[in-house]
Order: structure tokens, then sequence, then C-alpha cells
């Protein structure tokens, strides 16, 4: 027992200083957002005033003079449509992986991977030619394919080792039962997949919604500039003030959507949705 | 109408491992028909070939009169019951039970009232609005049982559905499966790799060793008039005990006396065999009284252990012989080691099991007379393992 209050006491001693680690630079970020812009450099942790002039700036003008709203509309769009298409087409392809074996399976998974695995830098170069003379520079379309490149691997990844945790009994009984393989597929095998179904789209959206390097690469405008990339855009009051304050207002409303998502499906996520299907 | 028949059927896994041989087979229709062997035995490769989750390699199966085997499971209107229920996790006990009339397109209302009969024949009507994780294992077996019969299918397919419940649960519920076949008619291929289940429950068995289907028959045949080796030694609890014997010039020289050829009808040969007397074959003299001038031999062993069970007395004793040799005893021994973990094989020693009546005074470590009933002995070729009773 001794032993044990000692081993918890520890744990959770080493569990604060994670968090703490983890949650200080957030703390300061709100910090910063929430100083007027003469306190900024005050040194102070906890602000003096606050004020919530940073915010107000981010949203002034409206639509169309705000450099706020369009970017973070464009980042919603993007980090959506590039989410639904990814876990639809990762889904089918590790459904086909996990349950069947065909030639040229290892080479999926392995190419998969090795796109995984490729530094997104090297593609900026090629990607910005081709895209101005496709007409894809500056559009949706232009940052959701290589977005799409770069976290279907991922998706995939995820979601094969979800499928195989099903039993596949349960898509044998769904055929005796009178299922058509693509109703096993809808009616049970998604359902108990959807832990990790959650799980590879949020990993998938917050890729997509993290992303600086594409987003400030292969958009020139508010047309398809996403929030990262319009923050570097961010300008002071005056040519000789630092945005620091509106940056750090931007930030924390972009890291909102991320806690609220993950926050809304935690419980999906850690919660085995397959206990039960079989003997326990 | 819907008698299932297996003709010629074999399966070839790609690695090129043959799972079932050649397996012939004709269920009747309503008929309980049980698979039964040690694991690995191609028992479920079979059924699985007959509910269309297993492709065949070549021959065929049919069920009511058509080839089937080129449907998929959905066109077979067969219903199974697996060995861990696969039940679906995210649906309640009657969504459970009404899935395969919803996907075939029934009314609500029909689907309600098929399902809740189901429940009430099961006794699961309480249940019918939980999910099969807060449901302890009696229940969820008997959800995956109303899962089947709610559909009224062609036929019931059964994979080791009890081996998951504990010892007393699996007692029960095989009644219960008994008569609810019994009620339904349906016919119905239940695989098991456990002989009680297999005896108690079939109309006929079926035992397979190594993808060969070795014996077909009633309980009653297959106990008493075993084929070969295997059969005799898988069939029976405690295990036919085995010796080796020699004959010559008509006479039977078993480890525990001589007995005359005559009487066994057996084929007359000379060398060596395998003779197999089953427990129940041994008796106390003490108790046997009369029959013992009529026929058997009388010998006298050391105890080794007894086991009463009140209703029963088992004497366990050892003859000294050089052992009997067969891979299709190394099968049931290798099967046994698994159920029981347990080996009791010592080099020139064969272990002999005796049911004795239970008011025998036999004490271990003590020398006993035994009585055999010699008239009940199987022989068996040693290389071939065949029965050499005229059949």
């Amino acid at each position: 027992m001794e032993h044990e209050g000692r081993d918890y006491a520890l744990w959770s001693i080493a569990i604060v200083l994670v968090v703490l680690f983890a949650l200080i630079p957030v703390l300061w970020l709100i910090s910063i957002s929430l100083k007027p812009p003469d306190e900024l450099t005050d040194q102070r942790f906890i602000p003096q005033s606050v004020s919530f002039d940073n915010y107000k700036s981010l949203f002034e003008g409206g639509i169309d003079d705000s450099p706020f709203i369009k970017p973070l509309i464009n980042s919603i769009a993007i980090a959506l449509i590039t989410t639904v298409i990814s876990i639809v087409l990762a889904s089918f392809c590790a459904y086909a992986i996990a349950r069947l074996e065909f030639p040229g399976k290892r080479l999926i998974l392995a190419g998969a991977l090795a796109i995984a695995m490729f530094p997104p830098i090297s593609t900026v170069g090629p990607l910005f030619d081709m895209w101005r003379a496709l007409g894809l520079y500056d559009t949706y379309p232009g940052l959701i394919i290589p977005y799409l490149t770069f976290s279907l691997p991922l998706a995939i990844y995820v979601l094969v080792a979800f499928f195989r945790e099903i039993p596949w009994e349960l898509e044998q009984a769904a055929q005796v039962d009178g299922a058509t393989p693509f109703q096993a597929f809808t009616k049970v095998i998604v359902p108990l997949a959807a832990p990790g179904v959650f799980t590879a789209a949020i990993l998938v959206f917050i890729f997509c919604w993290n992303d600086f390097l594409f987003a400030i690469s292969l958009t020139s405008s508010d047309a398809s500039r996403t929030v990262p990339a319009a923050l570097a855009f961010f300008t002071g009051e005056s040519s000789f003030t630092a945005p620091t304050g509106s940056i750090a207002a931007a930030a924390v409303v972009v890291t909102l959507p991320i806690i609220v998502f993950v926050l809304f499906f935690q419980r999906r996520i850690v919660a085995g949705l397959t206990a039960g299907a079989v003997k326990g | 109408m819907s008698e299932i028949v297996l003709d010629g059927v074999t399966k070839t896994f790609a690695d090129g491992f043959e799972a079932v041989k050649d397996m012939d087979l004709d269920i009747q229709d309503g008929e309980f028909m049980i698979l039964v062997g040690p694991s690995g035995c191609g028992k479920s490769t079979a059924l699985r070939m007959i509910a269309g989750l297993e492709d065949i390699s070549s021959g065929e199966v049919k069920i009511g009169g058509e080839t089937v085997n080129d449907r998929s499971p959905k066109d077979r209107d067969i219903a199974m019951v697996f060995q861990n229920y696969a039940l679906y996790p995210h649906m309640t006990v009657r969504e459970n039970m009404g899935f395969a009339l919803k996907l075939a397109g029934v009314d609500k209302s029909e689907i309600d009232e098929k399902v809740e009969e189901a429940a009430r024949t099961l006794d699961l009507e309480q249940h019918l609005d939980r999910r099969p994780a807060n449901l302890s294992g009696g229940q969820r077996q008997r959800v995956a049982m109303g899962r089947a019969i709610v559909r009224d299918p062609k036929a019931f397919l059964m994979d080791e559905p009890l081996s998951n419940l504990d010892a007393k649960l699996r007692v029960q519920m095989r009644t219960e499966v008994a008569k609810l076949q019994s009620k339904l008619e349906t016919t119905t291929v239940y695989v098991t790799h456990d002989q009680t289940e297999a005896m108690t429950l079939g109309d006929r068995v079926a035992v397979m060793r190594a993808g060969v289907l070795q014996q077909v028959g009633t309980p009653a045949e297959l106990y008493d008039n075993p084929v070969n080796l295997f059969v005799a030694g898988f069939i029976g609890s405690p295990a036919m005990n085995f010796m080796p014997a020699q004959i010559s010039g008509g006479k039977l020289q078993l480890p525990i006396g001589e007995v005359d050829l005559g009487d066994l009808g057996v084929e007359q040969r000379d060398g060596q065999v395998i003779a197999g007397l089953r427990p129940e074959n041994f008796e106390d003299t003490e108790v046997i009284g009369d029959l013992r001038e009529e026929r058997g031999i009388t010998f006298e062993a050391e105890i080794d252990l007894v086991e009463s069970l009140g209703s029963d007395l088992f004497a366990y004793f050892h003859i000294e012989s050089e052992g009997v040799q067969s891979d299709q005893l190394a099968d049931i021994v290798e099967a046994s080691l698994e159920e029981t973990g347990a080996g009791e094989i010592q080099e020139g020693r064969e272990q002999i099991v005796a049911r004795l009546d239970p008011t025998s005074k036999v004490k271990r470590r003590e020398k006993a007379e035994l009585w055999a009933d010699t008239a009940k002995l199987h022989l068996f070729d040693p290389e071939s393992g065949a029965s050499l009773r005229k059949q």
C-alpha cells in the first residue's frame, strides 16, 4: 500500500510538470492577447489590465476589410473538405488492406509510409510551378490536393489499425444475416470503427489546420489564404507597432476549434465501442 | 425440404494445406448432425464451406437440393451461431435479433412480433433493449441463438457455440439447444471438439481427423462399433483403454491374460494387434458374482489410484507393456493434452482405467482381483488402425 501511495505521488508530480510545460506557452499567448498594446513588453505573466482590443481588431471591418475573417473561413472550409475526402477514401483503402489478400498490398502500405515520410518542402517548388500552369495557384483545390497527399497515408495507417481490431466474425455474421458486402461495411464495420474514424478525422483536420508551408507558398490572396499564412501578413496599427497582440489573439482564436473538436469527440475516441462484441 | 449434401468436398488453402479432404456427408431434413474432432481436424472449415464463408476448392455442397457452391452466404438462407457469438456491439438485443429481417425488408411490426416471440422462447424478454456488452455470457449466447431462430432459415450452423461458457452453464445450455432443435425441427449442423456434447446432442455424429471423415453414425453406433482406433479413442469418456496384443493359433495374448479368438467376431489372422477395452468392461471380481464363470478373464493388478464419484468408481492401474504406437492415438492424446493439460505417459507402462461398481472395496496401492469382459474387446490393425471386427 505504502509503495503504491509513493508511486501515485511520483506519477502525479511528473504529470503536473508535463502539463505545466505544455500549458505555459498557451497561457502566455492568452496573456499577451489580453494586454493593451502599451503593456505588451512589461514582462508580466498576468496582465495588469485586461483588454479585448486585440480580439476586436481581428474582426473589425467585416468580411471585406478584416485581415482575419476570410482566412478563417478558408481554413475551416479547406480543412473540412480535405478531412471528408481523405476519410472516405482512406476508409475504403484501409478496409481492403485490413480484410483482403491482394497482390501489391505491401507495396501500397510501403508507398503510403514513404509518402508520409517525404519532406513536404521538396514538393513546394514543383507544385508552385505546376499550379500556376494549371491555374490551381491560390485556389481551394490547390491546397486541398497536397493536403490529401500527406493526410491520406496518415488516415490509412490509423484506420487499418482500427479495422484490424474489429472481429472478422462480425462481418461474416452480417453476411450470413443477408447483408451484401457493402451493407456489412456500412451497417456493421463503419459504426464499430467510429472511434478510429474520428481519430483519423481529427488528425487529418489538425494537419490541414496547422499547415503553414503549403499555405504560405501556394496562395497569394485572401481567396484561399488560410489563417496560419494570414498571420504572417498581419500589420500593426502603424508601421512602427508590431502586430504581436493581434497575432496572439488570432492564435488563440484558431486554437479554440481544435480544443472543441477534441473535447467533443474525446469520449468516442477513448471508448472502445467494440466492447461486448465477442466473449468478454 | 432442406437436407444438406456434401459431395466430395475438398478445401485446399493458398499455402497448399488441405483442411478438408474429399468429404461426403448427407444430412437429412430436420436432422441434428454433429461434426466432431480434435482442433485442426477441418470441422470448422467444413461448416464454413456450408455457410459460404469459405470457398470450396472442389466438390459440391447442396442445400435443399440446390447446388450452392457459387452462392454468397446471404443467398443460402442459413443462420449461423459463431463461437464468440459475433453480436453487433452497437445494436441492442432487439436490433441484433431483427437485423437479418430488416435487411430482408420485412415490415417493422412483423420484425417486432418475431423478435418478441424468439425472445420469449429464449427467456430474453427483459433484455431486449440492452446492448451485448451489458449481458452475461449465457445471455449473449442466447441472443446469438435468437438471431438465428427469428429468421426461420433452411438450416442452423453452429460453430462451437457453447465452448465459451463455464462448465455448469454449458451443460444447461446443451439441454436448451437440444430442446430448441427438436421443437423447431430445423436441419442443424453443429461443430464441437467435445465428444460429450457430440454424444448427447446429435441424431448422428460425424467424426473427423486431419481433414478426413472417419465415421458417421448415431452416438450408439460410434460407441459400440468404432471403425478405427481414432474413433474408438475419441468417443467415450474416460477413453477406451488400449493395449498391445498378439494373435497366434486362434488365441489372443493380452497383457492381462489369454482369450479364445473365436468368440470375438473378428477376422482370423496372426500377428500383432491393438486391443481396446472400455473402462466399464472391467469389474471388481468381488461384486461381479456369477458372470465371471460365464465369460471374460480375471487378473490381478496393483491399483495406483482410486477416484470415487459416488455413482461411479474409477480405478487406475497399469500393465507392463511396450505401449501402443499409432498416429491416430497420438492425435487424441494431443487433443486431450490441450484440453486437460495433463499427460501421463510413461515409457513401458500402459495406464488402464477401470470403471467399477461403487460398492467395490479396491484400495490405492493394494492388489485387487479384476475381471475383464473380453466379449466387448475391440481389435485393431496396428498399421492402419482399422477395426478387425467383421462389419
